[in-house]
């Protein structure tokens, strides 16, 4: 039997001071003794050994069969025309053979083949993907909210930037600050970092010179007339407040990160002159002023027709961008504190459906399917679990939602016990306790250099 | 030094009473109040400046006309004067005006849509995850509170009738009151019956309670019919046999085998001896138009206000428009926002009307009337109600699934649980990027065929257009030192720069975000 979540986190970290011999009597109070003290618990940096997660969201639902889990022995019906899986720099490990990019760099990350939930409806995958939860009456955060209230308001950023960033498009609720409040909602820049200039909603505006943004910032000041008469008034200090780092981020370092404008060309080609590869290079430039969380929202996974034309588009910008941001991070020393997580709500239907209206596509597949880390604290090279030989189920080691998000936290320094502080006021805990439809089968221990 | 304390104390009292008989210290503060007296309109002021008094606090003065105006119609119809609606209440001399002013409100039927924004919350009306009542149950549901709070229904038959229908989610509307609920066990009913009805949240009750309240939604039974996503909420017709359950209130009651255990939990409910029923719907619709509620356990507790408001509910048998107009007619609530104390307790005591920043619906939807153009929506899932008509405003949108960025940014509630506080007014640097620099806020101002209009029209008085932008925006002339500030900004370049830079300017004013 395995040990639950919170009795293993326990163990590990308290039977080290408390010896031993106090492990078990520790291990009966210490639920009593996290609820009371969980803000000072909530983060443990000193232990953590990533900085920042890149979240490459495959919105719709990539498929594992012609990305990280092919399968060529299971026949045409399953491979469709991809059936020539390609070797990876690792020994062992094979890879779809639109991947030739990424083939290079499998020492840098692992592949998941035996992610399950079950789920293959989005919205309700989607959120049980990124909060580890499946829908009941509160609504969660999103793992962003949750590292950005915690390496992010909590643990004392200053970056130029909101802590959680979204490139380009946000998500909506399935991704969002749930019953965190407003503060935890990303920054969604809008725009296209592949445009000449990227257009960041609300920092880069389009026309507006700098004086002519002075002018009129001194004027709205001139016309503050209730403002001023209610200088006290606890709302306007902050409404001032929020107004004055508003403007810090506009005319701050924000703007530079941004502009991409002074990056090597070689560079932006290697990474792929389009929205997703230039999206790539713009999350590592966040990573390095300390953006915690930066989620890049890539559109068009959800192929239930014309799947693989739209494969044989699509992979290749995937294949360049993402291996030129592992070679990038790594370059830069930025890998080893930096987790890439790669996946989407959940894999495709690795039957092909050939009959119409589909015509050769594939549909929703939440059985089985593959997720990819890299960095932070994720050593690469190795593959965890393992699916059967069609890839419609797992054969080995399964791996939960929580499994995963628990392994991010852990890396990141947050405590998983403890409890999410919120403006309903409710008990609410970071994950939840495994127990009927919150399945674990463990943290990632066999890739985790912790 | 207790001699000089005893001077202070002595001083202030005098200033308190000197508030309530000749008038204050202070001189009113212009624009925005226009005298510093306080005569009571009606019992909730008598109640009030007693307490105010009995703590050495001084009310706020009486907000001006212009202030009225512009907060009546934002918390009655959640809408901005127009211009000319401005001046014609401006210019009235009648001294009733206020009170014409609130019951012609209470009539629009934007006032409708503005409360049904409000309730649908409460009710958690929403098609999608984690609600699920689906698009056509959302409709149905909206329109049923829609027309209740239109034809004022009495608030005792509004509970009753949501509590013990029965039949189709899709043909009886207030069934989806159990729809709107996560979970079709007793439990998951008798929280949400809690939550909406008593203001308790049964889950901090003790297990015995919980589950004597249980047993009144033990025999709600749900099944499915041959329409997609079509339900029938029923009572379960299996024989049972006779139950002794326990109320609320610790009474013991026997339900007879052919009863329906919601009714006599509903007969209950909403009998006149119920106080939970009317403290809970009383401080929700106090707590609506003044901004917080009246505290039951601080200092400040003022057991006499809310018991008052109690007694008006049973004596007008639960008439929810008497309750808006006294609350809205005293001159607790036409107090100016200038607070005149520097207790910080001040508040709980309402010494002041409350500033909050407008709600997101509501901001947006003066955005657009204000610049135009229409918003677009979306959903999670595809539905045919995304489609909105351009005329129709953001409040009056019945899904709380159909949504926009704009929405999400600034606070409106996703209506998973059924709380007041999933409403977040608070202010963010996301917002204040959004509203300062965005392209979402410029193009609106850039393309506003108003802002040309009146540009076009009043090019040659440029004392006259910046009134005009003012009365859009603010509902208020501006004062000299506004005019001239404005003016000048006006005189340096393009005029139409100038104009969009004025309006922005104004809109990104405290005096416009907040509710004041």
């Amino acid at each position: 039997m395995k040990p639950s979540i919170q009795n293993h986190w326990i163990t590990r970290r308290e039977a080290l001071k408390v010896g031993i011999a106090g492990a078990a009597s520790l291990a009966l109070g210490a639920h009593e003794h996290l609820i009371a003290a969980p803000a000072a618990t909530a983060l443990s940096s000193s232990n953590a050994m990533a900085k920042s997660v890149i979240q490459i969201w495959m919105w719709g639902g990539p498929s594992h069969l012609d990305t990280f889990d092919p399968k060529p022995d299971a026949g045409r019906d399953y491979t469709g025309p991809l059936d020539k899986p390609i070797k990876t720099n690792v020994d062992g490990i094979q890879i779809g053979q639109l991947l030739p990019e990424l083939a290079k760099q499998a020492d840098k990350y692992s592949i998941i083949r035996s992610m399950t939930h079950g789920i293959n409806a989005h919205e309700t995958a989607s959120y049980l993907m990124q909060t580890g939860r499946m829908p009941d009456r509160i609504s969660y955060p999103s793992v962003g909210a949750v590292v950005s209230k915690f390496r992010g308001y909590d643990a004392g950023y200053n970056g130029p930037i909101a802590p959680y960033v979204v490139l380009t498009e946000p998500q909506g609720r399935f991704s969002e600050a749930g019953c965190l409040g407003q503060k935890y909602k990303p920054f969604a820049t809008g725009g296209d970092p592949n445009r000449n200039r990227f257009v960041v909603e609300g920092i880069i505006a389009e026309g507006i010179s700098d004086e002519r943004q002075s002018a009129r910032r001194q004027l709205m000041h001139d016309l503050d007339t209730l403002g001023k008469v209610m200088q006290d008034e606890p709302q306007f200090q902050k409404h001032d407040e929020t107004e004055q780092q508003a403007y810090d981020t506009m005319f701050g370092k924000a703007r530079e990160v941004f502009d991409l404008s002074s990056v090597d060309k070689a560079l932006r080609d290697r990474y792929g002159r389009n929205t997703f590869g230039q999206s790539c290079l713009m999350a590592r430039r966040l990573v390095e002023v300390g953006v915690p969380y930066i989620t890049i929202n890539y559109k068009g996974w959800d192929t239930h027709k014309q799947h693989f034309q739209l494969m044989q588009r699509k992979l290749p910008e995937m294949d360049a961008a993402m291996a030129t941001l592992l070679s990038d991070l790594s370059e830069r020393g930025l890998l080893d504190s930096t987790i890439v997580w790669w996946g989407g709500e959940f894999g495709r239907t690795p039957k092909v459906l050939w009959e119409p209206p589909w015509n050769g596509g594939r549909g929703h597949f939440g059985q089985c399917f593959s997720v990819v880390v890299a960095g932070g604290g994720f050593v690469g090279g190795h593959v965890v679990g393992a699916s059967n030989a069609k890839g419609d189920d797992v054969a080995e080691r399964p791996v939960y939602p929580i499994d995963l998000i628990g392994s991010m936290y852990e890396l990141l320094g947050i405590d998983t016990t403890g409890s999410l502080t919120n403006p309903l006021n409710l008990d609410l805990n970071i994950l939840p306790e495994v127990s009927g439809n919150v399945k674990s089968a463990g943290r990632l221990k066999e890739i985790m250099s912790i | 030094m207790r001699a000089l304390h005893y001077v202070v104390i002595t001083m202030i009292l005098v200033m308190a009473s000197c508030a309530t008989l000749s008038g204050s210290t202070s001189q009113p503060i212009a624009p925005y109040e226009q005298s510093s007296e306080f005569e009571p309109a009606n019992h909730i002021d008598e109640i009030v400046l007693e307490s105010l008094t009995a703590s050495d606090l001084e009310p706020a003065g009486l907000c001006s006309d212009a202030v009225f105006v512009r907060r009546v119609y934002l918390d009655v119809i959640g809408k901005l004067p127009k211009p000319n609606e401005v001046r014609s209440f401006t210019r009235d001399k009648r001294l009733d005006k206020r009170a014409r002013l609130i019951d012609k409100l209470l009539e629009r039927d934007e006032f409708a849509d503005y409360w049904s924004m409000k309730w649908c919350d409460v009710l958690r009306v929403k098609a999608e995850h984690p609600i699920n009542l689906w698009p056509n149950g959302v409709q149905v549901y909206h329109r049923w509170v829609y027309h209740s709070i239109a034809n004022n229904k009495p608030y005792d038959q509004f509970a009753r009738e949501l509590l013990t229908s029965s039949g189709s989610n899709f043909r009886v509307p207030q069934v989806n009151f159990y729809r709107a609920i996560q979970g079709e066990s007793p439990s998951s009913i008798a929280a949400a019956v809690g939550l909406t009805f008593m203001d308790q949240r049964i889950e901090d009750w003790s297990d015995d309670d919980r589950t004597d309240m249980e047993v009144f939604f033990s025999y709600v039974a749900y099944k499915p019919t041959a329409e997609w996503k079509e339900q029938i909420i029923y009572l379960d017709p299996t024989p049972r046999p006779v139950i002794d359950a326990v109320l609320p209130d610790g009474s013991h009651v026997r339900i007879e085998p052919d009863t329906d255990p919601r009714q006599v939990f509903a007969d209950w409910l909403i009998r006149p001896g119920n106080k939970q029923f009317t403290a809970t719907i009383g401080n929700r619709v106090w707590t609506w138009l003044m901004g917080q509620s009246i505290c039951q356990d601080s200092p400040a507790s003022q057991p006499a206000l809310l018991a008052y408001l109690q007694k008006e509910l049973i004596k007008t048998h639960y008439d929810l428009k008497h309750l808006y107009r006294l609350i809205l007619n005293s001159r607790t609530y036409q107090q100016s926002s200038i607070p005149r104390n520097e207790d910080p307790h001040a508040a709980e005591h309402f010494a002041a009307y409350p500033v909050r920043r407008l709600e997101a619906e509501v901001l947006i939807d003066a955005l657009v009337e204000l610049f135009g153009p229409a918003e677009s929506y979306e959903s999670p899932i595809p539905e045919p109600f995304t489609y909105v008509p351009e005329s129709e405003p953001t409040v009056s949108l019945a899904d709380g699934s159909i949504t926009s960025p704009f929405l999400e940014q600034f606070g409106r509630p996703s209506r998973d649980t059924g709380l007041l506080t999933e409403r977040s007014n608070e202010s963010t640097v996301q917002q204040r990027l959004h509203m300062l620099n965005s392209s979402h806020i410029q193009k609106k101002i850039e393309s506003s065929w108003r802002l040309n209009q009146l540009m076009t029209r009043e090019r040659g008085n440029r004392g006259r257009l910046v009134n005009e932008l003012y009365l859009m925006t603010l509902s208020r002339s501006p004062t000299d030192a506004e005019k001239a500030a404005a003016k000048s900004y006006l005189n340096d370049g393009d005029l139409r720069q100038g104009v969009n830079d004025l309006a922005w300017a104004l809109i990104n004013s405290k005096e416009f975000l907040y509710r004041h």
